[in-house]
């Protein structure tokens, strides 16, 4: 039980090339943070930095209250699950999760309770004898994830650790990591690039930036009120349509001249998500909403929903609508979306 | 794995292709092999004018002979010193320069360069330096007490081979020491040491069990560089001298058959040591293949 804050954390590696530009995060008492981001955001280096496995430039990172920039890996009580498992190949099931502890000192008998009782949980019982080259993806991903529970360390720290595994598995990890985190109630910081991941596990979401922290909030809430335009781009999937606005004499207009009336001042991008948007043929736009003419250029049927690719006040648009399409390529139609549903950002990609 | 069958249109084409390796083996091996076979059951008077077919005779007075049996084990101490010291070496470096991030290179050149040179240049190199009259490390040692003359000690002389031929072998093993320590993840390290296990425990722990292949592959290589590939080393240094005591298998035969134009004897003893390489071969090929993997 703990919590991680860190402080105003930078990372210059040798050359000046900076990874983290002053990083402040605090994660609650037995909450999972995600961090999220593009690669080469900096989320690898910073979860490394908690981990000790990188050398913190400048700040402080704190583990249940404690700074512990100079504190080695090893006495800083975490766990970390590696993206490759980085399971020992030549030891056995067993002896992966017995390490720490055995290293640590700890007796016979407890390391025996502590490794069969984790592997109860995981399920992990039948392989305890099995070596890692014997186990399929999944399995190893779930020794692993042993490897660090067994130890009941204060912090988890996980390096996109579902990367590796096909789709179908990465669904059925991505609820069993959230359960544990939630039974075992351990601190966790998550570094993901997968959007879905990010939404789905985290209590707390950090979207990442060119080292810098973009937003830090309850996913829904940032997926709901996206502080700038790389946020907005980055989750939510399809990514939000953004489309740029001009300023001229009558007001803000799109690319080929549509005014928008509602765009409040300063607002020189705005945003639709394409599952706020809908198509509508003829009908007029609730008040205060957008209704943009368009016409259809693409439809790709996913079968529970469609996504229609539509050129619109000279720019693409991406409508989703559920079912099945009503329209087809090369139909005129409008594209409308409710005026609470809009998003706007100023020139620097800030939400307005 | 299946290798694909190919049909060729003409019956002794394939047998023609084969046939330059096929000549290449036969009149570099199997002959003078065959005739090695063929002299060590012949006994030749000394100026080669008779010579009678004896059977085992050469063997058996091989075996009976102290000073064969005392090379023997000169063989064994040789080839054991030589693999421990130049694995031991070349593994420390190997650790040392893979932790190093951008001087490795430079050292990496640097420690490779003694297996360029000759055999023979290397074993005069070290001649040079030991040498008792002239040489600059009889005169440090001495300013330690320690009198060195390898022409009269023979423990003096073993050591002083022992060095050279593992000097040698150093750069070889390291390189494949070097490539060993970068084909184990970094992640792996990085979990050992959050797991709690300090520098020396993780290399006792991950990294030396990880390296085994490795170092089994250069263990058989090694014995067999220090039993047949050091004769040029001895030559040059010691001549198998004083009174025998770095006179290994390979250097006896030379001596025996060479100086000592007792070619029956000297064709026996390399028939055995024929016997060896082609156990060792069968260690190497049978075990690298099975055993040591994790």
């Amino acid at each position: 039980m703990a919590t991680v804050d860190l402080k105003d954390v930078k990372k210059t590696y040798a050359g000046n090339v900076v990874a983290v530009k002053g990083v402040s995060i605090a994660v609650p008492d037995g909450q999972l943070c995600v961090l999220v981001g593009p690669s080469g955001c900096g989320k690898s280096t910073l979860l490394r930095m908690i981990a000790g496995l990188e050398t913190i430039t400048d700040g402080t990172v704190s583990i249940d209250g404690k700074v512990v920039n100079t504190i080695g890996p090893a006495e800083r009580d975490i766990a970390m699950v590696f993206q490759n498992y980085a399971l020992y190949p030549h030891m056995k099931v067993y002896d992966n999760m017995a390490y720490g502890l055995r290293n640590r000192g700890m007796g016979k008998d407890e390391i025996d309770k502590r490794v069969r009782e984790t592997a109860k949980i995981l399920e992990l019982g039948a392989l305890l004898e099995r070596r890692p080259r014997e186990l399929s993806g999944g399995q190893r991903q779930r020794v692993a994830m042993g490897r660090a529970i067994v130890r009941s360390p204060k912090v988890f720290l996980f390096d996109e650790p579902l990367s590796n595994l096909d789709a179908k598995l990465r669904g059925q990890m991505r609820v069993e990591i959230k359960n544990l985190q939630r039974t075992l109630g351990v601190t966790s910081v998550y570094v993901t690039h997968d959007q879905l991941e990010a939404m789905t596990l985290a209590d707390v979401l950090v979207v990442m930036n060119g080292g810098l922290v973009e937003q830090v909030g309850n996913p829904l809430d940032i997926y709901e009120k996206p502080a700038s335009t790389f946020v907005a781009s980055f989750i939510g999937a399809p990514p939000m349509n953004l489309l740029p606005l001009t300023d001229s004499a009558n007001g803000a207009t799109l690319s080929d001249g549509t005014a928008v009336p509602q765009a409040p001042k300063g607002a020189a991008i705005l945003g639709v998500r394409p599952e706020d948007a809908d198509v509508a043929v003829g009908a007029a736009a609730s008040a205060g909403g957008l209704s943009l003419p368009a016409t259809v250029e693409g439809v790709e049927p996913v079968g529970a929903e469609s996504f229609l690719y539509c050129a619109a006040g000279g720019q693409k648009i991406i409508v989703r609508v559920s079912g099945r399409s009503p329209a087809n390529p090369g139909d005129t139609l409008k594209v409308v979306a409710k005026a609470e549903k809009l998003h706007w950002f100023d020139t620097a990609g800030k939400r307005v | 794995m299946q290798a694909k069958r190919t049909i060729f249109p003409n019956k002794f084409l394939p047998y023609l292709l084969l046939a330059p390796q096929l000549l290449i083996t036969i009149v570099f091996f199997l002959w003078p092999a065959g005739q090695a076979l063929w002299t060590s059951f012949l006994r030749e008077d000394a100026f080669g004018f008779k010579s009678t077919f004896v059977w085992f005779e050469n063997y058996i007075q091989l075996f009976e002979d102290p000073a064969y049996l005392n090379s023997v084990w000169i063989t064994a101490v040789f080839a054991l010193a030589v693999t421990l010291l130049s694995m031991s070496v070349s593994l420390l470096m190997a650790v040392s320069v893979n932790s190093l991030i951008r001087s490795g290179k430079a050292y990496t050149t640097l420690l490779v360069w003694p297996y360029a040179v000759a055999p023979a240049v290397a074993g005069i190199l070290w001649w040079f330096m030991f040498n008792p009259s002239i040489g600059i490390l009889p005169y440090m040692l001495a300013g330690f007490g320690i009198n060195w003359n390898h022409r009269v000690d023979s423990t003096d002389a073993l050591i002083l081979v022992v060095l050279a031929a593992a000097w040698k072998q150093i750069s070889y093993n390291f390189l494949f020491f070097l490539a060993g320590l970068q084909s184990i993840p970094h992640s792996l390290i990085e979990a050992a040491a959050i797991d709690g296990a300090g520098p020396f425990k993780r290399f006792r722990t991950i990294v030396f069990p990880l390296l085994s292949p490795t170092t089994f592959f250069l263990l058989v290589v090694n014995i067999v560089y220090a039993m047949f590939d050091t004769f040029a080393i001895i030559h040059a240094t010691t001549e198998g001298g004083p009174s025998g005591s770095t006179t290994i298998l390979v250097y006896k035969v030379y001596a025996d058959g060479q100086l000592g134009l007792n070619l029956g004897s000297s064709a026996a003893q390399s028939v055995v040591l024929m016997a060896i390489v082609v156990v060792l071969t069968v260690i190497q090929f049978r075990w690298i293949e099975r055993r040591v993997q994790y």
